[in-house]
C-alpha cells in the first residue's frame, strides 16, 4: 500500500520535482552544516521571491489560455523597461518643479508601460493565433528578437537624463541606477520587519500577493472562466460559443502586462534596470519556475506559481553559498546547478507533454 | 473542399507573369537577403579584395556545419538546435589533443576519429528525447542546448584540473581549475586541415590560389564530363546547357588567366583544398544517402510520420538515425570551423555556431521541412556577406559600428522566428483546409 502511495505520488508529483526538492533539501541540511547564517539565507531567499514573483505570475495567464508557458515575455519585460526609463527620464526633464517620491515614480512607471504592453500583447496574441501548435519555439524567437532589436533602439532612443545616458557616446547604459530617485527597494522596505534576525520585505511580498489575488479574481470572472475553458478543451469551447482566439489573446495580453509590472518589480528590488543583453534568458527562470512548481504546458495554478517561485529561487540563494562552503574552487557551482536545473526541468515539461 | 480535386500544383503552368510572382513570394528571404547585402556592400564601400578574402574563408569554415543540418530537416524533425552538443564534443576533443600536443593534419584526424562515437552517443540520447516530445523538437533541443551547457560547464569550469587530471599552466585557469575562457590553437591545430602542408614546412602545399583553382576546377568539370560520356554512355546535357556552361568557363579561364599575369591582389586569396574536398564529399554523400533505403525512409518519415509507420518503417529509429548522423557531421564541422579560427571561446563557441548556422540555412531559402545543398551553400554565402558588411555599414550610416553588430544578431534571431512564424502559420492553414474548416 505504501508502495502503491509511493508510485502514485511520483506519478503525479513527477520525478525531475522529486529530485529537485531533494536537492533542495539536501542543500539546506547542507547549510545547516555548514553553519551557514540561516537568517541572512532566509532574508534573501524572501527578497528573490517577491523579485520573481510577478514574473513566474506571468505565466499563468499563458497557460491558462492554451499558448502553454509564455518563452516570450520578454516583451513584457521590455515595455517595463521603456516605462522604467520614460518615468526616470520625465522625473529629470521636469526637474526640480516638480518632486517626485520613489511611490509616484513607480507608479508612473507602471502607468507608462502599460499601454505598450496592451499593444505589445495584442499584437503578440494575433501572430499565435496564427502558429497554433508551435507557440513555445516561435515566442523564444519572437523574444530573442524583439530584445536584440530593443538593443538597437536602447542606442537611439532619446533619453537624457545624466544616469541614463553614457557621458560620451551614443545611447542608454547597460545598467541604470535606480539610487537617488527613491525607488531603490521601496517596496521591500515597505512596513518591513524583523523576525529574530530574519528581514521581511513585507511590501514586496504583499504586491506579489496582491498581484495574485487580482489574477485568482479575474480567473473567476466571466472571461477568465471562458479564457480557461478555451485553454483546456479548444474544440470543445469553440462549439459552446466561446471566442477561442479572442481568449488567448487575452490570457497572452494579461502576461505581458504581468511582464512589464513584474521587471519593475524586479528593478526596485535590484536597484538597478537592466538593458541590452538582460531580459534575454529572463523568461526561461520564469518558465522553469512554475513548471518546477508542479504545472505542465497545459496546467497551472497560482499554487503552482508561489510553490515554484519558493523551491527555484530558494534553490538559487542556498545552492552558491553552499558550493562556496563546500570548497572555493568550485565557485560557479551555484550559476551551472541553475542551469541544470532550470533547463532540465523545462526539458522534462516538454517530454511530458506528449507531441502533437 | 474544390481545391483537392485539382490538379497538383506543379503541373499547372501560368503565364510568365504568375510564375514571377510566384518565384518571388517562394524565395523572398533570399532575394530580401540578397539585396540587403548588396545594399550593405554599397553603403559599406568594402575594398572587393578584402570582401572576398574574408567571404573565401568565412565560406570555408562554416559550409559543413550547415550541411549538417539538413537531414533532420528531410527526417521531419525540423532546424536541429542540438547541433549545439555536437560542437561541444568538438570542442571537449581539441581541449585533449591540444592538451596532448598533438598537432596539424594528425592532431585534427585524431580529433575526428576520437569525436565520432562521443557525438554518436549525444545523437542517440538526443534522438530518443525527441521521439519522446515529437512535434515540439525544436525547442527541446533547443533548451537540450542549454542544458548540455550546464553540464558542459561543470565538466570543464569544475571538474578538469581537480577530479579530472590535466596538467597544463596555458589550458587551465591559474587557481589550477578548470579550463581557461580561451583556449588557442596557435601553434597546435589551427590550420590543421586548411594548411597540412605547414607540417612538412610547405605552408602552400594543397593550398592554391583562387584564379589556379578556377583554371584547374573547370578543366577537371571539363575532363569528367567527357569520361562520363565515354565511359558511362551517361544521357547528354541539352545544347543551350552545354553552350552556357562553356561560355561560363570560358569566361572564368580567361578572367583567371588575365588575373594571374596582371599579379593582381586576387592572387593572395588562397583556397584551402582539403577543406573544400571534405566538403564536396559531404555533398557527394548527402545526395548518394538520399538514393538509398533508409534515406528513402527518412524521406517518408518526413512527409508523414503515420503513413509511413503504416507502411511499416520504424519511424522512432528512423529518426534516432538521422539526429545520429546530423550529431556527427556538426562535430566534424565544428572541428573543421575551428581549426580555422586558431582559437575559440570554451564557453561560448558552441552557441554562437548553432545559431549562426541554423540562420544560414534558412537565409539560402531553407524552410522547416525543406533543405537542399545548394540552399546551405547560397545561405552560407549570403549570411557571411552580410556578417561581413554590416559592421562597416553601420558606421558609415550611423557612424557607429555597433548598430551593425547589434543588427547582424537581430538578423540571425529575426530571420529564425520569422521562417518558424510563417511556416507555422502554413501549416496551420493546411490542416484548416484539410478538416474543411
Amino acid at each position: 500500500m505504501i508502495k502503491d502511495f509511493a508510485g502514485k505520488f511520483l506519478a503525479n508529483f513527477g520525478l525531475a520535482r522529486v529530485i529537485i526538492l531533494a536537492f533542495f533539501i539536501f542543500l539546506c541540511i547542507m547549510a545547516v552544516v555548514f553553519q551557514l547564517d540561516i537568517a541572512e539565507l532566509l532574508t534573501s531567499s524572501l527578497v528573490r521571491i517577491g523579485m520573481w514573483g510577478v514574473l513566474v505570475l506571468a505565466m499563468l495567464p499563458a497557460i491558462k489560455s492554451g499558448i502553454g508557458p509564455n518563452f516570450g515575455v520578454s516583451l513584457g519585460i521590455l515595455c517595463g523597461l521603456v516605462g522604467a526609463l520614460t518615468a526616470l527620464e520625465m522625473a529629470y526633464r521636469l526637474g526640480d518643479s516638480v518632486q517626485f517620491g520613489g511611490g509616484t515614480l513607480f507608479i508612473i512607471a507602471i502607468l507608462i508601460s502599460l499601454p505598450f504592453a496592451i499593444l505589445t500583447g495584442i499584437a503578440y496574441g494575433w501572430l499565435l493565433n496564427r502558429v497554433k501548435g508551435s507557440e513555445m519555439m516561435i515566442a523564444t524567437y519572437v523574444g530573442f528578437s524583439m530584445v536584440s532589436i530593443m538593443k538597437i533602439a536602447w542606442l537611439f532612443l532619446p533619453y537624457t537624463s545624466p544616469e541614463m545616458a553614457w557621458p560620451i557616446g551614443r545611447g542608454v547604459r547597460v545598467q541604470i541606477s535606480l539610487a537617488g530617485r527613491g525607488i531603490t527597494r521601496l517596496l521591500n522596505n515597505f512596513l518591513s520587519f524583523n523576525i529574530g534576525e530574519v528581514i521581511v520585505p513585507t511590501g514586496l511580498l504583499l504586491f506579489f500577493a496582491f498581484m495574485c489575488f487580482l489574477v485568482w479574481l479575474f480567473m473567476r470572472s466571466k472571461t477568465g472562466v471562458a479564457m480557461h475553458a478555451a485553454g483546456d478543451n479548444p474544440r470543445f469551447s469553440e462549439a459552446a460559443g466561446i471566442n477561442v482566439n479572442r481568449s488567448r489573446m487575452i490570457g497572452t495580453t494579461l502576461s505581458t502586462i504581468l511582464g512589464a509590472i513584474g521587471i519593475l518589480v524586479y528593478a526596485q528590488s535590484y536597484g538597478f534596470v537592466q538593458l541590452y543583453e538582460g531580459p534575454m534568458f529572463m523568461p526561461f527562470v520564469a518558465v522553469a519556475a512554475v513548471l518546477i512548481g508542479g504545472a505542465s504546458v497545459r496546467k497551472a495554478t497560482i499554487t503552482h506559481v508561489i510553490v515554484g517561485t519558493a523551491l527555484f529561487l530558494g534553490i538559487q540563494v542556498v545552492a552558491i553559498p553552499v558550493a562556496n562552503a563546500f570548497t572555493t574552487e568550485w565557485a560557479s557551482m551555484g550559476e551551472i546547478s541553475r542551469k541544470i536545473i532550470q533547463n532540465g526541468v523545462i526539458l522534462y515539461a516538454l517530454t511530458q507533454a506528449g507531441g502533437e | 473542399m474544390l481545391t483537392h480535386t485539382t490538379i497538383p500544383e506543379e503541373k499547372v503552368k501560368g503565364n510568365p507573369k504568375q510564375n514571377l510572382i510566384k518565384f518571388l513570394t517562394k524565395n523572398m528571404v533570399t532575394i530580401m537577403f540578397l539585396a540587403l547585402v548588396l545594399a550593405g556592400y554599397l553603403i559599406a564601400g568594402m575594398n572587393p579584395f578584402l570582401f572576398l578574402f574574408d567571404i573565401v574563408a568565412r565560406m570555408s569554415r562554416n559550409s559543413f556545419l550547415v550541411l549538417s543540418l539538413i537531414i533532420p530537416v528531410v527526417a521531419g524533425m525540423g532546424l536541429n538546435f542540438s547541433i549545439v552538443l555536437g560542437a561541444m564534443a568538438a570542442q571537449a576533443l581539441l581541449i585533449f589533443v591540444t592538451h596532448w600536443g598533438i598537432t596539424g593534419l594528425p592532431g585534427i584526424l585524431l580529433c575526428i576519429i576520437l569525436v565520432t562515437p562521443l557525438s554518436l552517443f549525444l545523437g542517440y540520447l538526443t534522438g530518443k528525447l525527441f521521439n519522446k516530445a515529437k512535434g515540439q523538437e525544436m525547442i527541446a533541443g533547443l533548451i537540450l542546448a542549454f542544458f548540455a551547457q550546464g553540464i558542459y560547464e561543470l565538466i570543464f569550469l569544475q571538474l578538469v584540473g581537480g577530479i579530472i587530471p590535466m596538467n597544463n599552466t596555458t589550458l587551465i585557469m591559474s587557481q589550477g581549475i578548470g579550463v581557461r575562457t580561451t583556449v588557442d590553437l596557435t601553434d597546435g591545430l589551427k590550420y590543421g586541415l586548411d594548411w597540412p602542408g605547414v607540417t612538412w614546412g610547405m605552408p602552400n602545399l594543397l593550398r592554391p590560389t583562387l584564379p589556379w583553382t578556377v583554371i584547374v576546377g573547370v578543366i577537371a568539370l571539363l575532363v569528367g564530363y567527357l569520361v562520363y560520356l565515354l565511359f558511362f554512355k551517361g544521357k547528354r546535357a541539352s545544347a543551350p546547357k552545354l553552350i552556357s556552361s562553356a561560355v561560363v568557363g570560358g569566361l572564368l579561364v580567361y578572367w583567371s588567366v588575365n588575373q594571374i599575369q596582371t599579379g593582381s591582389m586576387i592572387n593572395m586569396v588562397r583556397i584551402p583544398l582539403l577543406t573544400w574536398f571534405v566538403i564536396l564529399a559531404l555533398c557527394l554523400f548527402i545526395v548518394f544517402f538520399s538514393k538509398t533505403k533508409l534515406g528513402q525512409d527518412m524521406r517518408s518519415v518526413g512527409q508523414d510520420r503515420h503513413v509511413a509507420a503504416v507502411a511499416g518503417i520504424q519511424v522512432d529509429r528512423v529518426r534516432v538515425i538521422a539526429i545520429m548522423m546530423s550529431m556527427v557531421m556538426a562535430s566534424w564541422g565544428h572541428i573543421i570551423f575551428l581549426q580555422n579560427m586558431g582559437a575559440f571561446s570554451t564557453y561560448g563557441s558552441h552557441e554562437q555556431i548553432g545559431l549562426y548556422s541554423v540562420a544560414a540555412l534558412l537565409i539560402g531559402g531553407a524552410t522547416v521541412t525543406k533543405a537542399t545543398i545548394g540552399q546551405a551553400l547560397l545561405g552560407v554565402f549570403l549570411f557571411h556577406a552580410l556578417f561581413i558588411v554590416s559592421p562597416s555599414a553601420g558606421r558609415q550610416l550611423f557612424g557607429d559600428a555597433q548598430v551593425g553588430e547589434y543588427f547582424r544578431v537581430f538578423v540571425a534571431y529575426g530571420v529564425i522566428g520569422a521562417t518558424l512564424a510563417l511556416h507555422a502559420w502554413k501549416t496551420l492553414l493546411q490542416r484548416k483546409d484539410k478538416l474543411g474548416v
